[in-house]
């Protein structure tokens, strides 16, 4: 977390102020302290091995549960003791502050569920078969009350503590966490069912209902730890399909940046920025099909070797078409180097035919290329490549993309690409002219 | 051609589903009988039966496919066996017989496949019809004692008893699956039933642990544990599929991307597809677990990816007629590109060692192998190593040819090589392989 503000330490002192105070003021008359103690080693056994979901602190654990069948049995007292158990989770790596804040937060949401299930007119104590539906409403209730607060006070720290360098992730943050919230209240409703089921069962009861949340997040997991491997693996296959040619090396990568930039800039969803993602990264594997020989000569093409160009998002194409991407990501890799005006390949679409994806991709490519070493030239400034996508903007490229690529490079900034290392036992296979250049088309002999 | 290629359909079906339709059999004999029962005793607590046939036929509605094509219906299977598992809703007793359960099973099963029909989807009727064997075989057991005071009066023992059921549903599921999938792949029965329970267990648990959730749990709440249990199991099912999902984006990938070598001219078309296949073919017959399997797919997929780094491509992308050293080259350039993912580890190492001979004896004399350890003998390249070794050969030899004669061929060359080169239980397993493919055309 590094160093905190001022504000950040107050409001955090703050919650767990109130959460103290609320808890000590009690009543603690009528504390059934068998229901507390019990779903207590509950709490502490979930948050000794909470997931940690991916990109983002955010970390939830099943013990959510365990907190609002404490509100039904054992009322909002009972519940914000159950809630500050997790200050004893055995988990590693939360500093002291995350875990005072995090104690304060779940003892003061299961509190204040508490408080709201009473008030919309539950009772606490052992459920009957008398109970239902009528406990359905005030339970929904203190769940909403519970995930909110939870989520609430969390966003507070998070927004608080947040590291003014590197913005958050705009869309694909608030997608995570509309997700979050709504397992959360799926989750939350595994409370009642224990509570319920106490009178039937006995302690048998919450060992049952904590399998299938111990299975949800042992597949969550799961999927978290696929997707690494997934990037980590496509990232690795991209840099093979590079590594004919230095000079484009780390190209896709950079695209894939960059177009990823461009999608958030205009709002896209989450879901189609993953997908614009890995277009990017994919979006030349197509030039494998190209032989070598024409991808590096140096002096002008022939109309054939020209051909033999424009056909690589085709080729690309075919590679990755069995792949289960959105099909926009698809229509992105084989239309890239179409042209607003026109005069594009493969198709020679024209302006809103241009598949969105593509028209992004095509942005991203090319400033890449113009901010890259060439063996031609060496790597154009930033500014400098901005006016030439401005100078293009219009005939090359769709316009509104090129503004929100130059909004977003003027608050994120583009890294800059390390100069090419020339390894000894490389062979100088070097690209004499880029297809991706727009300040250098390639040059094709004229035909007769 | 085409009546070839449809005799091979007919015996494909013939070989393939006789253990589906002795199942299906099976499954409809016993549905037909209770479904008769039923009709002529008439619905006990209709409301509850159509309550619980609701469930399961939405459950049937949002099947799962977990990896490896396991098709399932977590929420139907759950429903089915709470519904089998029910003493209680509210403080009225059920007592609807085991018949019942089956024909409620069945009709909220087929009207949740109606959808799956309509949209031109597989009904999957074996996966169906193995859930409603194990939902008949615990209703049959647990429904005559269903109305015994004894489990009323101790919670103990109606917890354990019903547990032990619902476990044995699970188990039993396992063992029908696993006696398709012996049947449909040529798998080994104990491979096939360790790998299915390994993949089932966490839903199953999650599963079975909802089943008696409802059934406890409809005698507070009445008929609305059904709708407060169904969230929660909705969620553990859409994290499954997610998980699912990118595996098998996972693999599409790999496979698309093993396919730039061939776009590249450096293999044949369709090389990598090929190897993988017989390479898994292989595996599966040696009795190699599925991720191990997965693993040894992946590897396959991407041997040759280490001839991107080579300026010239190989003429026809054979590489066993290059000569050890230039084939070495390949596979440590392959198995760096693929260490670079990080998470592939053993893959890296399978391609890594692919051209290491069986036997070492050769090839350390000539100083071949650079990376003897200090220690003395190195041991042998792994098991998947030699069967990407024994399927790569035998592909370059073959190709695309379907051609018996030409099979028989390779794999008899092959065969003159297990002194030294190849893995001989290897090349007996893909000549096993073979044979059972040539038997088919």
């Amino acid at each position: 977390m590094g160093k905190l503000s001022r504000v950040a330490l107050i409001y955090i002192g703050a919650v767990a102020v109130a959460a103290a105070v609320l808890v000590a003021r009690g009543p603690f008359t009528g504390l059934k302290w068998q229901y507390v103690v019990f779903l207590g080693i509950l709490v502490i056994v979930s948050e000794s091995r909470a997931t940690q979901l991916r990109k983002g602190q955010l970390s939830w654990s099943s013990s959510s549960a365990a907190m609002l069948a404490s509100v039904v049995l054992a009322g909002p007292v009972g519940a914000a003791i159950v809630g500050a158990c997790t200050a004893m989770g055995l988990r590693r790596g939360p500093s002291i502050l995350q875990r005072v804040f995090n104690t304060a937060m779940y003892a003061l949401s299961a509190y204040l569920a508490g408080r709201a299930f009473i008030a919309l007119g539950g009772h606490v104590g052992l459920p009957n078969e008398n109970s239902f539906p009528d406990i359905i409403a005030p339970f929904a209730g203190a769940a909403l009350i519970h995930v909110a607060a939870n989520h609430g006070l969390l966003s507070g720290v998070l927004w608080l503590t947040r590291n003014p360098d590197r913005p958050p992730a705009g869309s694909l943050g608030v997608g995570l966490s509309a997700r979050l919230l709504l397992s959360d209240l799926g989750y939350a409703a595994y409370g009642l069912l224990m509570a319920a089921l106490w009178t039937v069962v006995s302690f048998a009861a919450p060992l049952l209902t904590l399998i299938p949340l111990f299975v949800a997040r042992w597949a969550i997991a799961q999927f978290a730890e696929q997707q690494k491997a997934y990037e980590a693996t496509v990232g690795a296959l991209c840099q093979a399909v590079e590594t004919k040619d230095f000079y484009t090396r780390g190209h896709s990568d950079r695209v894939s940046r960059g177009s990823v930039m461009i999608a958030r800039e205009i709002g896209m969803r989450g879901e189609r920025v993953e997908a614009i993602r890995y277009a990017g990264m994919l979006h030349d594997v197509g030039k494998l099909g190209v032989p070598t020989k024409v991808l590096q000569k140096t002096g002008k093409l022939t109309e054939e070797e020209y051909a033999a160009i424009q056909l690589h998002p085709m080729r690309g194409l075919d590679i990755v078409r069995e792949i289960g991407f959105l099909d926009e990501a698809l229509a992105g890799i084989m239309h890239h180097h179409e042209r607003i005006d026109g005069r594009g390949y493969p198709m020679g679409l024209a302006g809103d035919e241009i598949p969105e994806f593509a028209r992004v991709l095509a942005v991203a490519d090319a400033f890449d290329s113009m901010t890259s070493n060439r063996s031609y030239r060496g790597a154009r400034p930033v500014t400098q490549a901005i006016e030439e996508l401005r100078k293009w903007s219009g005939t090359q490229f769709d316009p509104a993309f090129v503004d929100a690529f130059v909004a977003a490079l003027k608050r994120e900034g583009w890294p800059r690409p390390e100069p090419p290392v020339l390894a000894s036992d490389d062979l100088p296979a070097v690209t004499a002219q880029d297809h991706d250049d727009p300040g250098a088309p390639l040059r094709v002999i004229d035909s007769l | 051609m085409a009546s070839r290629r449809h005799e091979l359909r007919r015996y494909r079906w013939q070989v393939r589903d006789s253990g589906q339709l002795l199942l299906i059999a099976a499954a409809g004999v016993w549905l037909v009988a209770a479904v008769a029962q039923t009709a002529a005793e008439g619905l006990r607590d209709p409301r509850i039966a159509v309550a619980f046939g609701a469930l399961i036929a939405f459950g049937e509605v949002l099947r799962l496919n977990l990896p490896g094509d396991r098709e399932t219906a977590p929420i139907g299977f759950a429903g089915a066996l709470a519904y089998a598992l029910l003493i209680k809703v509210g403080t009225h007793v059920v007592q609807h017989p085991a018949e019942q359960v089956v024909t409620v099973a069945t009709i909220g099963m087929i009207i949740g496949a109606l959808p799956h029909l309509a949209v031109g989807r597989p009904a999957r009727v074996s996966g169906m019809a193995a859930r409603l064997l194990c939902i008949a075989c615990v209703a049959y057991i647990f429904r005559p004692l269903a109305g015994n005071s004894a489990l009323d009066r101790n919670w103990g023992l109606a917890f354990t008893l019903m547990t032990s059921l619902a476990l044995l549903a699970l188990l039993l599921e396992a063992v029908l699956t696993a006696l398709l999938r012996v049947d449909e792949q040529k798998a080994r029965f104990r491979v096939a039933l360790v790998d299915e329970m390994r993949v089932q267990l966490p839903l199953g648990a999650a599963v079975g642990a909802s089943a008696l959730l409802i059934a406890f749990a409809a005698e507070v709440m009445g008929l609305y544990s059904l709708a407060v249990f169904t969230a929660p199991l909705l969620v553990t099912q859409v994290a499954f599929r997610r998980y699912a999902g990118i595996r098998a984006t996972y693999l599409q990938t790999v496979r698309a991307l093993a396919k730039v070598t061939e776009i590249g001219g450096y293999v044949e078309a369709g090389h990598s597809e090929r190897v993988s296949r017989l390479a898994v073919a292989i595996g599966r017959e040696l009795g190699i677990h599925e991720p191990q399997l997965l693993e040894l797919e992946y590897a396959a997929l991407m041997h040759d990816i280490g001839q991107l780094s080579l300026h010239d491509p190989i003429p026809g992308g054979a590489t066993v007629l290059v000569s050890r050293q230039d084939q070495q080259r390949i596979a440590e350039l392959g198995a760096d590109v693929i260490q670079q993912a990080q998470v592939l580890g053993s893959v890296a190492e399978i391609v890594r060692r692919q051209n290491e001979p069986y036997r070492d004896t050769e090839s350390a004399a000539n100083g071949h192998v650079a990376s003897v350890p200090p220690s003395g003998r190195r041991p042998g390249p792994p098991l998947s190593s030699r069967i990407i070794k024994a399927a790569n050969a035998f592909d370059d030899l073959v190709g695309s040819s379907l051609d018996p004669g030409r099979a028989a061929a390779a794999v008899q060359r092959l065969r003159l090589d297990t002194a030294s080169e190849y893995d001989p239980a290897t090349v007996e397993a893909l000549s096993r392989v073979v044979n059972r493919r040539s038997l088919l055309l």
